[in-house]
């Protein structure tokens, strides 16, 4: 072991053996990436089918803790870019990861959140092949930012996509709405709110497998990440010319972020989850896929929300628990907590 | 949700609405000749549109939006003043999320913020207080905002800071009074309102007794009410059965929160740190007598005003900033106009570019009318 440092330098970014060190002994143990040469080399069968298509994708990872209740900065990582493929029905196969690291950050910490990243890669069925390092000084970055891309497999005749939903097409969410908003807001602290509140940061790979073994009809799934349910219904409507209809008493919320989004003012239909998804498929196909889904621990709570319709296009309108209509509309900035 | 969705019940909804429709005949009042109901509170509009209760009401009631949201009465010279203060380098301005999109006359607070000023936006006074004990070499000042829901709480810390001797936080203090402004849209014989309902949380520090003079020397119902959807069908039916039976009175509806003679406590801490200012100006309103609270002479140092010597505390009035070109706000507030009926609205002014504060706050009547659709037409089905 010649990583004797508690917390990292900017030596370890500097390109020399602090840096060898650090990668070797904290990434590359855990990653088992394979080859040492400075790209990843990879195949799978998958791709060798006729009709087959690459998906890509990236994205970017910063929170405020970085450990939260329900996983880390890492175990956020990799669930958002599998499930970034996965909802649009291919099949996750490999990530990079890049970490932007404050100096200062404790290796324990770092050490922590890569062995997420490898318990997430592992439960989703991907491998981290390659990766990349920098450390900037204190002040330039808040702790860590960690940035993965992913590559998956769409296989030939799988079309999953928003403008593939009909009006009468019906809208399920496979989980409560905010949890990982939520959980959020009540780690920082600043709140001084108790709650029992967990991220529901999952990959859901997995769930939409099962879902595809049942009805090969899906048309169009989203993970519902910043912007919650209302942007991705948005956005689906937009993509889609059609108009959607949520029902207010039909929402899947937990009394914990019920209640915190009374008392601060804010809308859960905003807040962010991070395991959570939304998918629209034909009515026909309803119960099969509700059931699918409640099979799975991460689709436990799936219920249906709403439906498409031909009526309003481009725009999300909820009847609310008192009978009247209201329009959901996409996000203004960020949600600010009120005054009173 | 438990005391909640017991508030939120279709069933019992439904039996208001009948009686309401019921007293509407007994009144006689027609589309023609509505009967204007004015909700002070911001918070009361903001229910009214998310459920939807201005399509599910009678069409002979029609509900008036008044100047109780906080932010949106705070005149534009006051948000330049906010924003001064906040670009000193010395200075940690902390602030309710509210605020921060309010446009002053040069940039909001979150566009300084953005430019390098350290803005924060903190839950409570209390936040605030804190801050100034572990940064003792920065200047933290709070934006005290809010009628007499907030006032409290600011009147606390204010206290704390005092009894701990912290030199370094202070209260650009902009906080103001419910009863005032409503003399005020009485006092103005264009303006046509048959009863109020009034702000349950401010009722809930200074009681009901505040609103006397509006029954015995206007002689108009108000009643005052929680912010639940069912809660505001019952204060609107109470408001209509005193004026079906010949009655001006005030009411209680909100008794589950509201004492009679509000809360001692609070009461108290606001009697200990403020007093009235001769005058303060409301956006829409133009300058009101007594309607803004300062803080007491034994709490200058705390007084953010006097400290940097902006605002009231420089000694001269604040120059009045006029608001945006074609900015209706002021009569959206004070309930001459609908705010689709602002030729900006929509247009020149919407969530994304704000003209006027109504737009931005959470509590804004032209915010609600914009997200829960009261602007855009619904088609049946």
């Amino acid at each position: 072991m010649a990583l004797r440092d508690t917390h990292v330098t900017l030596a370890h970014g500097g390109g020399g053996r602090a840096m060898r060190d650090l990668i070797e002994e904290v990434f590359t143990v855990a990653f088992q990436s394979p080859g040492s040469e400075d790209q990843a080399r990879v195949m799978d069968e998958a791709l060798r089918e006729p009709g087959a298509q690459l998906a890509f994708t990236t994205d970017g990872f910063v929170v405020t803790p970085l450990e939260f209740p329900g996983g880390d900065i890492g175990t956020l990582a990799v669930c958002g870019t599998v499930n970034d493929l996965a909802v649009g029905g291919a099949r996750p196969l490999w990530l990079s990861a890049a970490f932007i690291i404050e100096e200062g950050c404790e290796i324990a910490l770092l050490r922590r959140i890569v062995a997420s990243m490898v318990i997430e890669a592992n439960r989703a069925g991907v491998r981290i092949v390659t990766g990349d390092t920098k450390v900037v000084g204190r002040g330039a970055a808040d702790k860590m930012f960690v940035t993965t891309a992913g590559i998956g497999v769409i296989p030939p005749g799988r079309h999953m996509a928003a403008d593939r939903i009909r009006p009468g097409d019906v809208a399920i969410v496979s989980g409560t709405l905010g949890d990982h908003g939520a959980a959020i807001l009540a780690a920082r602290g600043d709140l001084a709110l108790s709650t029992d509140l967990r991220s529901d940061c999952a990959g859901l790979g997995h769930l939409i497998d099962a879902v595809l073994a049942v009805t090969p009809s899906v048309r169009a799934a989203r993970d519902l990440t910043r912007g919650g349910l209302a942007s991705a219904l948005n956005e689906m409507a937009g993509a889609a010319g059609v108009g959607i209809v949520l029902s207010e008493s039909d929402l899947p919320l937990r009394d914990e972020v019920g209640g915190m989004c009374e008392i601060l003012g804010l809308d859960p239909l905003y807040l962010a989850n991070e395991g959570t998804l939304v998918m629209f498929v034909p009515p026909d196909q309803t119960e099969a896929v509700l059931h699918a889904m409640r099979s799975r621990r991460e689709g436990s709570h799936a219920c249906v929300v709403g439906r498409a319709v031909a009526d309003h296009p481009g725009q999300v309108r909820m009847t609310t628990l008192f009978g009247g209509s209201r329009i959901v509309d996409m996000l203004i900035g960020e949600q600010l907590p009120r005054i009173c | 949700m438990k005391f909640a969705s017991e508030f939120r019940d279709p069933a019992l909804a439904k039996g208001l609405l009948s009686a309401i429709a019921g007293q509407v005949d007994k009144i006689g009042a027609s589309m023609d000749q509505p009967i204007l109901i004015m909700e002070i509170c911001g918070g009361h509009t903001h229910s009214i549109f998310r459920y939807g209760l201005d399509k599910l009401i009678h069409p002979a009631v029609s509900f008036v939006h008044g100047p109780g949201c906080p932010v949106c009465v705070l005149p534009m010279a006051r948000v330049d003043e906010a924003v001064a203060l906040a670009e000193r380098p010395e200075v940690i301005f902390c602030t309710f999320g509210d605020a921060l999109r309010v446009p002053g006359h040069r940039k909001s607070l979150m566009q300084a913020r953005a430019a390098g000023a350290d803005v924060r936006i903190v839950y409570s006074p209390l936040d605030a207080l804190e801050l100034a004990r572990c940064a003792p070499t920065r200047e933290v000042v709070f934006f005290g905002l809010g009628f007499e829901t907030t006032t409290p709480s600011t009147a606390l810390s204010v206290q704390q800071a005092a009894r701990e001797g912290l030199t370094n936080f202070s209260i650009f203090c902009n906080h103001i009074t419910v009863p005032e402004p409503i003399k005020v849209l009485l006092d103005d014989t264009d303006m046509r309102l048959d009863g109020f309902i009034g702000p349950g949380h401010v009722s809930m520090v200074i009681g009901v007794h505040p609103y006397d003079f509006i029954a015995r020397d206007y002689a108009k119902p108000i009643v005052v009410a929680g912010f639940e959807p069912t809660d505001l069908l019952q204060a609107a039916l109470m408001v209509l059965t005193q004026i079906a039976e010949g009655r001006a009175e005030v009411e209680n509806q909100y008794s589950r929160v509201v004492p009679e003679h509000g809360n001692p406590v609070s009461l108290a801490a606001m009697a200990d740190v403020y007093e009235r200012r001769p005058s303060f100006e409301w956006r829409g309103l133009g300058e009101i007598d007594a309607s803004g609270l300062r803080l007491r002479d034994r709490y200058r140092a705390f007084d953010a005003e006097e400290k940097f010597a902006v605002g009231y505390g420089a000694g001269a009035k604040p120059r009045v900033v006029p608001e945006a070109e074609g900015c209706a706000c002021g009569a959206v507030m004070t309930g001459r106009i609908k705010p689709t009926a602002c030729p900006q609205f929509g247009k020149g002014c919407t969530p994304d570019m704000p003209l006027g504060a109504l737009m931005v706050s959470s509590e804004g009547a032209c915010a609600a009318y914009w997200h829960y659709g009261g602007a855009r037409p619904v088609p049946a089905g």
